[in-house]
């Protein structure tokens, strides 16, 4: 890329890192609010892309958790797994199951739909993203 | 939860094969098949024990939940699906004789596609089936395309272009079952259809056949399948013509004999008329060609005709004949493929006008090539005996003897082609004189694969009564939903 892009070059290896705590903040809110696994992991997939057209290509891929198509099946994986603890307990496959943990002050909600939502969140980022970054490649290539 | 072994266990495989590291991945893909054959058993022998089983994805009120549901005729084919893959795989170790190319992505696309053939024969859900043919379309295409090179790409684009319109006018006519009925679970969708106005109904339904009948390669939308059969390594090759059109049949089958019966009898005279063309236009594709796997991807459509054939007879005895077909033809032409590849294997071409005396070299390989290829023209006693005196029979005491004629000409027409293969490659002298027979490679794992294949079709047409009281009782249970 052009050195002309410095200025947004610094900024965004700020932004990155906020741009993916934001996609999980959506992650987590989307158990209530709109949200969810989906326009989370677009989110991700989104600082990715940036990363990769102001930087390069390599970096932003240098900076996903694991490589696309191993992202993308472990989060298919996940989301199949949380619909395990349903049949341990004698439900239907994929029925979901809420508990709540007692904290000192407060009280954390857990359930396996969040274990689904995190798996569609990472299946988007590693499938969505990993097309980005090959389609963004070959145009680095033909530059 | 057995109900959703079919889809669980070879997605859960696939993923796994992507995870583990590169040198493992062989033997995980080997543990997730034979796991995969395990729960397939475990699946038809609780059917014929206690009945079908359903079971509703997260446990959802009918009919808003997706419903799973496995019959003795889910029950079989899972189990044929489960073994087609098994056999593969076993083919595939060691890089035998035309094995697919080693890529990373191979065995996940292989259990994919394993996974959207055997997920669509157990679901109970109009739109759930139609994710599944895009499942299986997406593994299909990323099979076809590995190696990337030319003739790949330019078969996966034929392959893309013709079923993305079969997949669309499913999309399409799901939709407007779903906007004349509200309803997509099967049991819902045909109560709900029985009330709707034939006008309606009629064209309805004739979309959704039509969509099913693409994907079935049945005449005149079977172009996909020549168009793209040919340039596939042979294990791949087997997999698809044992499970893709296939799943286009199910699919007609179960919509036709069962979710909307009684089908408007139109439908079924249209369809019968289809079977006797793809039957015809097979045969005489397959007469034509020398190329050993166009030879045998024309004979598929032919033999498609036949199943079609004894779906259009719109009766249980038909149905019967039709599901047995399907076995037959899964098993026997899988096998007749892996054949073939040995044959490239010993003289390296596909092609018979390049090949030939491999009766003096190959003994062996000939007596398995003259029993499967008996087999598929219907010489008694032979699991395609057994399955085209069914459709023949059964088209006869319903007196459609213009149909039963077909069948029974087209049947000389396969003897043709079958011998043009055994007089080229086996009988006649090898065109260049000074050619040998290769020495014997060690090829155990493909030896082992093929001879099993071989002696359960072998018992399949010396013992067929159990199998034909199954595929009786299966017949009988189709109608028995409504």
């Amino acid at each position: 890329m052009s050195p002309r892009a410095l200025l947004a070059e610094v900024l965004l290896r700020i932004l990155h890192p906020v741009l993916l705590l934001a996609s999980l903040w959506i992650l987590l809110r989307g158990h209530n609010e709109p949200g969810g696994g989906f326009v989370g992991g677009l989110l991700a997939v989104a600082a990715s892309a940036a990363m990769a057209l102001t930087l390069t290509t390599a970096e932003a891929r240098q900076r996903l958790p694991l490589p696309p198509p191993r992202l993308t099946a472990l989060g298919v994986l996940i989301a199949l797994l949380s619909g395990l603890p349903g049949v341990f307990a004698g439900q239907p496959f994929l029925t979901h199951l809420w508990v709540t943990v007692p904290l000192a002050v407060t009280e954390l909600p857990l359930s396996t739909v969040m274990l689904f939502d995190l798996g569609v969140y990472l299946a988007v980022w590693g499938a969505v993203g990993g097309y980005c970054l090959s389609l963004l490649a070959t145009v680095e290539e033909q530059q | 939860m057995l109900v959703l072994t079919p889809l669980l266990v070879p997605l859960a495989t696939a993923l796994l094969c992507l995870l583990v590291p590169p040198g493992w991945q062989q033997r995980v893909s080997l543990a997730g098949a034979l796991l995969l054959l395990l729960c397939a058993l475990a699946l038809a022998s609780q059917v014929v024990g206690n009945g079908p089983l359903t079971v509703v994805a997260g446990g959802w009120p009918l009919p808003f939940g997706i419903e799973f549901a496995a019959d003795r005729l889910s029950a079989a084919l899972v189990l044929i699906a489960a073994l087609m893959l098994n056999v593969v795989l076993l083919w595939q170790v060691g890089g035998s004789a035309d094995a697919a190319p080693a890529a990373a992505t191979l065995q996940p696309l292989l259990h994919g596609l394993v996974a959207g053939a055997g997920a669509a024969f157990v679901t109970a859900d109009l739109f759930n089936l139609y994710v599944w043919f895009e499942l299986t379309l997406i593994c299909a295409l990323g099979l076809l395309a590995l190696g990337g090179g030319l003739r790949q790409l330019d078969a996966t684009l034929k392959y893309f272009v013709l079923n993305v319109v079969g997949t669309l006018l499913l999309l399409a006519a799901v939709a407007l079952l779903y906007a004349a009925t509200g309803q997509l679970n099967f049991r819902a969708l045909g109560a709900a259809t029985a009330q709707l106005p034939a006008s309606i109904a009629l064209p309805l339904l004739t979309l959704l056949s039509l969509a099913f009948l693409i994907k079935a390669a049945a005449f005149p939308f079977f172009a996909w399948l020549p168009a793209s059969y040919h340039s596939l390594p042979a294990p791949v090759l087997a997999l698809f013509s044992a499970l893709l059109a296939k799943i286009g049949i199910y699919a007609l089958i179960r919509c036709l004999s069962d979710v909307f019966h009684p089908a408007p009898d139109l439908l079924f005279n249209v369809l019968g008329w289809i079977a006797v063309l793809s039957m015809i236009s097979g045969a005489l594709g397959a007469a034509y060609h020398w190329d050993l796997r166009r030879i045998l991807a024309f004979h598929s459509i032919s033999q498609i005709g036949y199943i079609l054939l004894a779906i259009a007879l719109a009766s249980p005895a038909g149905d019967a004949a039709a599901i047995l077909f399907m076995l037959h033809h899964s098993l026997v032409k899988a096998a007749l493929i892996l054949t073939a590849a040995l044959i490239f294997h010993a003289c390296g071409h596909y092609d018979l006008r390049r090949i030939g005396g491999l009766y003096a070299g190959r003994p062996w390989l000939s007596l398995v090539f003259l029993l499967l290829a008996l087999s598929l023209v219907g010489i008694p006693p032979s699991s395609g005996f057994w399955s085209k005196f069914l459709v023949v029979r059964q088209s006869l005491v319903q007196g459609e003897y213009l149909w039963a004629a077909a069948a029974l000409g087209v049947g000389a027409v396969t003897l043709y082609s079958m011998l043009k293969i055994w007089l080229e490659a086996f009988w006649k002298p090898h065109p260049d004189e000074s050619w040998q027979a290769p020495a014997r490679h060690r090829l155990l794992p493909a030896h082992a694969a093929l001879g099993g294949l071989v002696v359960l079709i072998l018992s399949f047409g010396l013992l067929p009564e159990s199998l034909i009281a199954y595929v009786m009782a299966a017949a009988d249970s189709l109608r028995g939903r409504s």
